[in-house]
């Protein structure tokens, strides 16, 4: 295993994103991510890539767009209120099909909100923001290791389907410092890109273009999307910690899930028997290992840095099989695990309460 | 066991540079670390904390709410996180610029007159290195040589010539706290 170094979470991501070859950025500065450009612009002229401070998160997204169109590796990242101002451009890359990256680090909203850690976007993240019929998968890391190995591999899943892909962090993701292990730069060539515009001589003329005038052709267009889209869900993975005696199953993803799994092991140690799952991609989500568990748990507990946005995929799985409950904090506050034990011990007592009723009304 | 550590102070008392350090020294003796600092529109003269988690096992959550241990570099920071450790944790007190007393008698304190220990080694700036240094010695939480190492790692070329006077700062604070 490669040594591992002491790296702050934007900064790991923006090493990752050259690991992976990634050659052009485009950013424009907000906190909780500004980390991320600094660490480009001081990078990639070094490995012979292209950093841009663009004039605004628009000229950014749309840099984005000419760069991959040109078959280059290309990323862009922002938080919250700057991916608004990008969601145009990302709706262009996933109808033209380029292949790209989009980081959010995401803080507390709506409007400009705060600069506090939040994970309020997921409805945007994972519904797409923009307009159209368009998918895009998105990736949650939960620590600095996975701000590394999760980028590296949104690049391939990019190439792979020719789409955009999100990184969706949060402002304590970008900030922490933890040891990770940096994998060895990605040495194989690009996959090829026959359809990159990459000058008119030899194949001939090569057009990228989302513009499709006649409704049959669209719809056939938007045919071909969802096809693709149909195979992205392949991609859906979760991680489990604790399920195989778990009566109530904790949903959370992101550094939330960390916190979540702090109040889990104090669970445990006064007997309530709580497991984790944790998505690990949002899109597609991890419907199979929600639904499998809701066959075998007494009740759901969600958790998020929002009021309530990913607990609708939950439900969605769980499908009334059990109770699904919520618990969120906003505004880039961030719970404790003591805050989350307090409601696990709610829903186990609740969970009492139906087993003396159901028994009662056997006997 | 896992140390969960808050150091806090004003911008400018390099109180995250302090909390580096201490992740990195953990990280020297094999142990399993996380540092989160308070960020956004921080200012010289604001206020300043980051968490420094240090442990055998993966860290669970970054984000600490009841230290183990914790360094207040001044008055303010002493009011807003004594209150956050555990009883029985060790919170050292810059008292150059808190005040002496705690109102907690639940906790192992340690006044510590960062300021003036770091003057007498031969540069004011250095107090937080002194509070470093009398932390670790009084937890147990990494050992002095690997404070050491992590320092000479984390000064740039630059700054080479700051090395000798924060070694010095570090072994200040950890002797003071033999006295006890």
């Amino acid at each position: 295993m490669a040594e591992r170094i002491l790296l702050k979470g934007n900064e790991a991501l923006g090493e990752a994103a050259i690991l992976a070859g990634c050659r052009f950025f485009a950013g424009y500065p907000i906190t909780p991510q500004n980390e991320i450009p600094a660490y480009m612009a001081r990078r990639m002229p070094r490995v012979g890539g292209v950093f841009i401070q663009a004039e605004s998160e628009l000229a950014a997204i749309n840099m984005v767009y000419g760069a991959a169109g040109a078959g280059a590796r290309a990323m862009t990242s922002s938080s919250s209120p700057g991916i608004s101002l990008k969601q145009e451009g990302i709706s262009y890359l996933a109808g033209a099909e380029l292949p790209s990256v989009v980081v959010n680090i995401v803080r507390g909203g709506p409007g400009l909100g705060g600069i506090q850690p939040a994970q309020s976007d997921y409805f945007q993240a994972t519904r797409g923001g923009g307009h159209g019929d368009y998918r895009t998968p998105v990736f949650a890391p939960n620590s600095v290791q996975e701000m590394v190995d999760l980028t590296m591999e949104a690049f391939e899943v990019a190439d792979a389907y020719r789409n955009p892909v999100l990184v969706l962090g949060d402002g304590i993701l970008g900030q922490m410092m933890e040891p990770v292990a940096l994998p060895p730069a990605r040495e194989a060539p690009l996959p090829p890109k026959p359809w990159a515009t990459t000058g008119a001589k030899g194949p001939g003329r090569r057009i990228i273009n989302s513009l499709y005038l006649d409704p049959v052709v669209l719809e056939q267009r938007n045919l071909w999307l969802a096809e693709k889209y149909a195979r992205m869900r392949g991609l859906a993975r979760a991680e489990t910690v604790g399920m195989e005696d778990a009566e109530i199953c904790l949903v959370a993803y992101g550094a939330t899930s960390r916190i979540v799994k702090g109040a889990m092991q104090m669970a445990r140690r006064e007997g309530i028997r709580a497991g984790l799952i944790r998505p690990v991609t949002l899109w597609p989500y991890p419907t199979v290992s929600i639904r499998e568990a809701a066959g075998r748990v007494e009740a759901f507990l969600v958790v998020e840095l929002s009021l309530g946005q990913m607990v609708e995929d939950v439900r969605l799985a769980v499908d009334g099989k059990a109770p699904v409950h919520f618990y969120g904090r906003t505004g880039g506050m961030v719970p404790s695990p003591r805050e989350v034990l307090e409601k696990l011990r709610e829903v186990a007592a609740g969970m009492g309460k139906r087993r003396v009723v159901a028994a009662g009304a056997g006997a | 066991m896992t140390h969960e550590v808050i150091m806090a102070g004003h911008g400018g008392q390099g109180v995250l540079y302090m909390g580096t350090l201490l992740a990195r020294a953990g990280m020297l003796e094999g142990k399993e670390v996380s540092w989160l600092p308070s960020y956004g529109a921080e200012q010289r003269g604001g206020t300043a904390n980051c968490a420094v988690v240090i442990g055998d096992e993966a860290v669970v959550s970054p984000v600490v709410y009841e230290a183990t241990g914790a360094v207040v570099m001044n008055g303010p920071s002493l009011e807003k996180f004594a209150p956050h450790v555990r009883p029985g944790g060790v919170l050292v007190v810059n008292t150059s610029l808190a005040p002496e007393r705690v109102e907690r008698g639940d906790l192992r304190v340690v006044a510590l007159p960062a300021n003036r220990l770091a003057e007498e080694t031969g540069d004011g700036r250095s107090a937080n290195m002194v509070a470093l240094g009398a932390f670790a010695a009084a937890t147990g939480i990494v050992r002095m040589d690997n404070l050491l190492e992590a320092l000479r790692q984390a000064t740039p070329a630059r700054r080479r010539h700051l090395l000798a006077g924060n070694e010095r700062a570090l072994r200040r604070g950890e002797e003071w706290m033999g006295k006890d």
